[in-house]
């Protein structure tokens, strides 16, 4: 018999693999947010497009400073570093000074990813961490609003963007107020048509909660993000809105205005789905999502901010651990274990 | 939430990799007899059969040539007329070498059966039938290779009304209970009718993929009029072959952790371990060859093959012709079957399939670089028992085997490989349980 030289190779079973890793993942994430970084800077401009630039590099140099120094493991091939830098960017007003942006993206990486551990053991949305850091150090910048859609936008960013670094902005000469702080200090309506086209002044990447939707919609379409999450979010956003509504329609706003303002569209669809900070167990995730809805719409209405989508989601990754150890799922041929 | 017994002709979760079942309109063929064939003594889950010919004995085909050790274990025959070389230690596809019964084959030889006589099997009773068949040597041909007649003798205690041939074939390549459907389907109706009343099912109920609904509907079409016999299609999903998942979708019933399927009723017998019944029992043979899928990307002539026990892998690439210098050569399927080591490593009776995956081919279908776990949670939508694959994981990574066993049900894992399959992180989750099993196996007998 013909002894063939062939090389075996000896693998254990299973001997195929989903065509799915997390490089692709965070690909398409990142594919799923170019619309929204297009919307941002057709809406806001050149300040838009500066930011987003200086904080994608500040969190990818970092991420490699980091990594060289050895304080973070994994590579920037994974796209993680690149993600959690255009998210940041998404979540911070338009006219924010460049080098306040460049700070937010280095927390995000030094805080919210290596002092963890690095990639999946980020237990606090990296983003929301650096945005959370920024939010109580520079206080004035971040809730100085920009209207969309200024004829000028193109050729002269607004003045707080290119301020000196360690400097604050000078005022500026036009300024906005987003839908949630026209109705928390003016009790003010916006119509459902500009929430939805996001023709308003907020974060860049917040505004528009048609194009949020179906970026996030496209993602778990394709199976990249789990959809229970964002579901549960509004679900549980609007229910409680609803409640309120209910109680007093004079005082408290409608559904629809709570789920189209703010950040609660992208905080449901791009951030609450980050897989790290998110239950796993099936009971869990409903509960995370419901739990995020809920405390979003409690801080926007009795806290002293307008908007409560990024310490709702925090405050989940928080307990995210502790729901999966509450609800373990029934395992075949077992009766209902307790936790 | 776990309903198990609510979802519609499938259970929760699971996976849906390709189906890659190129040779499913193959019909069976027979390949020629290679010169040397090599019959291992443990074949099968139990004590290994005991040899009943010495070294230069000549024997004829469908002779037994090893019987069995009691009742836990099954009898061997001679899959061709030839001379035995030897009885010595030869690879086998798990990895350490097993006693084997080394067969010359007679090249002149016309190769017909010449062993057993026909019979008339309606007077048997159900301990008669248990007997004559494990005289067949018949064991689970899907690839568990448990001796049939064991799942067949129903200990006392336990009342079985209803018997569920399992036709799903849920693994990829796969197409051997298939083809063994659309061909040998009287063959399995005359096996189901022994089978059941050896078991003494009332009920009887046939669990089909819906990728197969040819095989279900020739077989729909030829059940005899007032049998309480049911062909059921069931949605195509790995892993819907598991025993226990099938009892589950086509009864609604639940085994219980570690029990078997006669403590609710049921004995699951594979589609083409009944057929081959039906084929062997009237005659009086033993088993000496069986339906193979022989496929994969390597594989110049794919299809399905009635090899006769004991055909090295080698003599089957020869003949189908490999391509390539590299690759890895799957026994059974490939979620779970085993990557052999040697190419001497012969068919045994729970090989349903060889694959041949080639160098290129394996770069693309297999895990890749390894990345941390980042929580996605897909290895828990794919675990078909529920357990928590990721948190598992962990613990592996942590050697922490005892919490493992103790706090995530980590013995009810059948390895059906799900989670390793669609971890993004390519982290060879099911591996890491299989090696936590062995080392509480071992602290456990230590």
């Amino acid at each position: 018999m013909t002894r063939r030289n062939l090389l075996l190779h000896l693998r254990s079973s299973p001997h195929l693999h989903a065509p799915l890793d997390v490089a692709r993942i965070m690909r398409q994430v990142l594919y799923a947010l170019l619309p929204l970084c297009a919307l941002a800077v057709y809406l806001f401009g050149l300040s838009a497009l500066l930011l987003l630039i200086t904080v994608v590099l500040s969190c990818v140099l970092s991420e490699y400073l980091l990594q060289r120094a050895g304080a973070l493991p994994g590579s920037l091939a994974d796209g993680s570093a690149l993600v959690s830098g255009v998210l940041l960017a998404l979540t911070l007003p338009p006219g924010f000074p460049l080098w306040m942006g460049a700070v937010a993206g280095a927390v995000a990486m030094l805080l919210g990813k290596a002092l963890f551990g690095g990639l999946g053991h980020n237990i606090f949305n990296p983003a929301l961490l650096g945005r959370a850091f920024v939010q109580a150090a520079f206080p004035g910048a971040i809730t100085s609003w920009q209207p969309a859609l200024v004829p000028e936008r193109f050729t002269t960013p607004f003045a707080g963007t290119l301020a000196w670094p360690l400097q604050q902005p000078a005022a500026d000469a036009i300024s906005g107020a987003t839908p949630l702080g026209q109705f928390k200090f003016d009790h003010a309506d916006t119509a459902l048509q500009t929430l939805l086209l996001g023709t308003h002044a907020g974060s860049l990447g917040e505004t528009s909660t048609l194009l949020i939707l179906l970026c996030g919609l496209y993602l778990a379409l394709r199976g990249m993000l789990n959809w229970r999450i964002p579901l549960a979010v509004l679900l549980g956003a609007g229910a409680s809105a609803w409640l309120f509504h209910l109680y007093d329609p004079g005082a408290y706003p409608t559904p629809a205005f709570v789920l189209g303002s703010g950040g609660l569209m992208l905080g449901a669809w791009f951030m609450a789905t980050d897989p790290v900070g998110a239950p796993v167990t099936p009971r869990a995730i409903w509960l995370f999502g419901g739990l995020i809805g809920v405390l979003t719409v409690i801080i926007r209405l009795f806290g002293a901010l307008p908007e409560g989508v990024m310490y709702a989601i925090l405050l989940g990754n928080a307990l995210a651990p502790g729901l999966d150890q509450l609800t373990p799922p029934r395992v075949y041929g077992h009766s209902r274990s307790r936790p | 939430m776990a309903w198990f017994g609510l979802q519609r002709n499938t259970f929760a979760r699971g996976i849906h990799p390709p189906e890659l079942k190129s040779t499913q309109g193959e019909p069976i063929r027979r390949l020629d007899f290679a010169p040397r064939l090599i019959l291992p003594l443990n074949q099968h889950i139990g004590k290994p059969a005991l040899p009943r010919v010495r070294k230069h004995q000549e024997v004829v085909r469908g002779e037994p040539i090893a019987s069995a050790d009691g009742f836990f274990s099954a009898p061997l025959h001679a899959p061709a007329t030839g001379v035995i070389e030897d009885i010595t230690l030869m690879p086998s596809a798990r990895g350490p070498k097993a006693l084997s019964i080394v067969l010359k084959v007679y090249a002149a030889d016309d190769q017909r059966v010449r062993y057993g006589q026909e019979r008339d099997l309606a007077p048997l009773n159900p301990s008669q039938l248990i007997a004559a068949i494990q005289d067949t040597g018949m064991v689970g041909l899907g690839g568990a290779a448990f001796p049939t007649h064991v799942k067949l003798a129903v200990p006392e205690g336990s009342q079985v009304d209803t018997l569920v041939i399992n036709g799903c074939e849920c693994e990829p390549f796969l197409t051997t209970d298939h083809r063994v459907m659309l061909e040998w389907a009287d063959d399995l109706l005359a096996g189901i009718d022994y089978v059941r009343r050896a078991c003494g099912a009332q009920r009887v109920l046939i669990g089909i993929e819906d990728n197969k609904w040819d095989a279900a509907a020739r077989i729909a079409g030829r059940l005899p009029p007032g049998a309480d016999i049911a062909v059921r299609t069931v949605r195509s999903k790995y892993p819907q072959g598991s025993e226990k998942l099938l009892i589950t979708v086509l009864t609604g019933r639940e085994v219980p952790s570690g029990g078997f399927p006669h403590q609710v009723g049921c004995v699951v017998q594979n589609a083409a371990t009944v057929a081959s019944l039906g084929r062997l029992l009237p005659r009086t043979q033993g088993m000496i060859e069986r339906v193979v899928t022989i496929s994969g990307p390597g594989i110049a002539k794919p299809g399905n093959y009635l090899l006769p026990l004991g055909t090295p892998m080698d003599y089957v690439l020869d003949r189908l012709g490999f391509r390539g210098a590299a690759g890895e050569i799957i026994v059974g399927g490939p979620m779970m079957g085993q990557a052999v080591a040697s190419l001497d490593v012969p068919v045994t009776k729970a090989v349903s399939g060889i694959l041949a995956l080639t160098a290129d081919t394996l770069a693309q279908q297999q895990a890749g670089q390894l990345y941390p776990c980042i929580h996605c949670g897909r290895c828990l939508q794919a675990c078909p028992l529920h357990l928590n694959p990721m948190q598992l994981g962990l613990l592996a990574a942590a050697r922490e085997y005892a919490a493992m066993a103790d706090n995530y049900h980590l013995q009810d894992c059948f390895e059906c490989g799900s989670c390793s399959y669609t971890c993004p992180a390519n982290i060879p989750l099911v591996q890491y349980f299989r090696i936590a099993k062995a080392m509480l196996r071992e602290q456990g007998a230590a």
